[in-house]
């Protein structure tokens, strides 16, 4: 009876987890997966088991192209983030002295946080638009004859836009990760004589890989998740993955856009096992 | 889906509260043989929930028609789509529907919406023959897509199928309606603006702007076409795949070259587009165009010579109406349109389907602007009393009879409409 108990125990611990999880989680994804495989009208949803919605979700250059749009959006802001923010962990963790400034100079990283996506974003639109900040300076002071028109509404703008919005996620786990590093290796590189660069580059970039490879998860799941930066950036000129799931849902076309979601996660999760299999994140959790 | 902006009724805490009691007090009544009228609702409040597009979902005729009936009014908001939804797979979750006459021509046919009988509407005679004949002026020339008038009518009471002509039976009494055409900026377009194709002018690349709802989008794209002759439509509102696809490789050929600045899909999007200067000539509603030019800025609802891209809208009744809530939604219906809301409607800058009643709630500087086509008087106001025009201003397009009577297409559904979405998707892809 004690021993059926003790191997119990593991299990009912897991439970409660378990059940949140199966609840929250697998239920609405699975819900998903059988929905995408439904027929519809405007009126409503009929159940069945057809391969409709996938064949259009696949069978269309739309998609593919929308695809390719948003893995470039994802490629290009997971470059310039990772940059950024390793830059400014690395400021954080080795430059700043004291643990209180540190502290402070990285609460003031998370102010802008304080206030909403939406605001962040249309904020850029009277600094970027053609009678904007920068293009009116620009244009006073003799730089460029006239407005320049690629600054707003624009693949530059939704770079830019998304950026600014998720440098943050990058910078955290990459100073997590190097205020772990051990600071006699960096001691020991400098007495075994290398150089910073070398420093940088041989000892705390592979060291902070992990703290890289949780930023990089953030970063570009939330770029392939996105539809209202590239909405309000490209001026609706651009399109991505979710803004055409949002498209179709305002349609009413719901198996559609749960063909779409489930092609999306599948690339998603796929892309994060990628990630994972190249940096063991475990390894520093 | 037109001139969509979030208003709401009725949703507060407060008045949940009172209407929930109310409803309870107005099934009381539903369940009791009582008969009689206007003066039973005071008494024995009733409650009618009307859902629809937000247009004329507005809380100054909520308050109002307590205020006149006793009937508390409780409206939901949504868009087009969702409101053909709503209407066919929830009917019991309203009394009035508040819906456009395209998604009327979706949503009548699977009988959740019962014709109303004539002679019960007290006004019936003035509403604008627009709505019976689809004609404004007996020489009119019948518009494109989906006309009320094709829609306005059916056999019987049981009947599901339209009606060719006047018989009796009212699908829906029209309530709203207006004509749209492009928004400039006189200031900065530099020359006269004369015909839809004046966007496509190179002069102007860059700086355009087309709405970004299919149904309608493709619609303001149609006129443009013809307007430069690349093509004649068999009707604008019902195109075959071969006129949608080439519709949509012109406007995706337009987006390559750089034509268009922006699509817009929000009302205050299309505002922040025109008054910024990042766009000088698109796609607007006429309370968009107001909403700029309460800025200060000159912006013009331009007329143009292929005529206006027209959506009408009215209030059906529910197929589970019966007994004293039936007769408590006639009473509404033929308040609505006894014209104080008409008034409102018009003061908006909309047009009411009873013209006469609404003349009555309207002073005549205000009946001599709106309607007349005449230079304001005095100061023209808002509903709310902000001042709109100053003495002076004529209203774009001029008066009642010239905008309605030049109505080139109405908004409309299109038997190949998933096609149609589905090209326009690869438009804004492309």
């Amino acid at each position: 009876m004690n021993n059926l108990l003790s191997r119990a125990t593991p299990y009912i611990q897991a439970t409660p987890l378990a059940l949140i999880l199966a609840f929250f989680l697998l239920l609405p994804i699975l819900l998903l997966v059988v929905v995408s495989f439904w027929d519809y009208d405007f009126a409503g949803m009929y159940p069945d088991l057809m391969t409709l919605n996938y064949e259009e979700v696949l069978g269309s250059w739309v998609t593919w192209r929308t695809y390719l749009n948003t893995l470039k959006f994802a490629a290009l802001v997971w470059a310039i983030t990772a940059f950024v923010g390793f830059w400014i962990a690395y400021f954080l963790a080795f430059h700043v002295r004291t643990t209180t400034m540190q502290m402070v100079l990285f609460l003031i990283c998370t102010v802008p946080f304080l206030t909403s996506n939406i605001i962040r974003m249309i904020s850029w639109i009277p600094v970027l638009g053609r009678n904007g900040l920068v293009n009116t300076a620009l244009v006073n002071a003799g730089i460029v004859p006239e407005p320049i028109e690629w600054l707003l509404y624009s693949d530059f703008a939704v770079v830019l836009a998304m950026v600014h919005l998720f440098t943050l996620f990058m910078v955290t786990p990459i100073f997590n990760t190097m205020m772990r590093i051990d600071r006699s290796l960096v001691e020991a590189a400098r007495d075994g004589g290398a150089r910073n660069w070398q420093i940088i580059w041989h000892v705390i970039l592979p060291l902070a890989k992990p703290g890289i490879a949780i930023g990089t998860i953030f970063v570009v799941t939330l770029v392939m998740a996105d539809f209202s930066t590239v909405q309000v950036m490209s001026g609706g000129q651009s399109a991505s993955v979710a803004l055409m799931m949002r498209n179709q849902m305002s349609l009413l076309q719901y198996p559609a856009a749960a063909a779409n979601a489930v092609v999306l996660l599948v690339l998603v999760l796929v892309m994060v096992a990628g990630i994972l299999r190249i940096v063991d994140i475990r390894k520093e959790l | 889906m037109t001139e969509f902006t979030e208003r709401k009724a009725g949703i507060s805490r407060r008045n949940f509260l009172k209407t929930g009691a109310a409803a309870a007090a107005g099934a009381a009544v539903g369940s009791g043989a009582i008969t009689g009228f206007p003066t039973i609702w005071a008494q024995n409040p009733i409650t009618l929930r009307q859902f629809g597009t937000g247009v004329s979902n507005l809380n100054a005729i909520a308050e109002k028609c307590k205020e006149d009936l006793g009937i508390t009014l409780e409206m939901t908001a949504t868009d087009s789509d969702a409101a053909a939804q709503r209407a066919v797979t929830q009917p019991d979750s309203y009394d009035i529907a508040d819906i456009e006459y395209w998604i009327l021509k979706k949503v009548f046919p699977t009988g959740v919406i019962q014709p109303m009988d004539t002679s019960r509407l007290t006004y019936y005679d003035q509403i604008v023959p627009l709505f019976k004949t689809g004609k404004l002026l007996p020489d009119s020339v019948i518009a494109q897509g989906t006309a009320p008038h094709t829609v306005g009518f059916v056999e019987g009471p049981d009947s599901t199928t339209f009606a060719a002509g006047e018989t009796g039976w009212f699908t829906m009494v029209p309530t709203i309606y207006n004509a749209d055409t492009l928004g400039i900026r006189p200031d900065l377009v530099g020359r006269e603006i004369t015909s839809w194709a004046d966007i496509m002018d190179p002069a102007f690349k860059g700086k355009t702007a087309i709405i970004n709802v299919p149904s309608i989008g493709i619609m303001d794209a149609a006129m443009i076409m013809e307007a430069m002759g690349e093509i004649t439509y068999g009707d604008k509102g019902n195109m075959t795949t071969e006129e949608i696809d080439a519709t949509i490789e012109f406007l995706i050929k337009a987006k390559q070259d750089g034509q268009f600045r922006a699509f817009w899909k929000s009302f205050d999007e299309s505002v922040n587009l025109m008054s910024s200067g990042e766009v000088v000539i698109q796609s607007m509603w006429s309370p968009a165009v107001a909403a700029v030019r309460s800025k200060g800025i000159a912006c013009t609802y331009q007329p143009l010579k292929e005529g206006y891209r027209s959506w009408g809208g009215g209030l059906g009744l529910a197929a589970h109406l019966e007994g004293a809530m039936l007769d408590a939604a006639y009473e509404y219906i033929n308040w609505y349109t006894s014209g104080w809301v008409g008034g409102y409607l018009n003061r908006q800058g909309y047009y009411s389907a009873n013209m006469e009643s609404a003349r009555n709630h309207m002073s005549e500087d205000e009946w001599g602007y709106w309607i007349e086509g005449k230079p304001a008087q005095g100061d023209i106001l808002a509903p709310d009393g902000t001042v709109m025009e100053t003495a002076g201003a004529v209203r774009d397009g001029g008066s009642f009879e010239e905008r309605m009577g030049k109505v080139a297409c109405w908004n409309s559904v299109m038997d190949e409409d998933r096609y149609m979405v589905r090209r326009w998707n690869e438009f804004i892809a492309a």
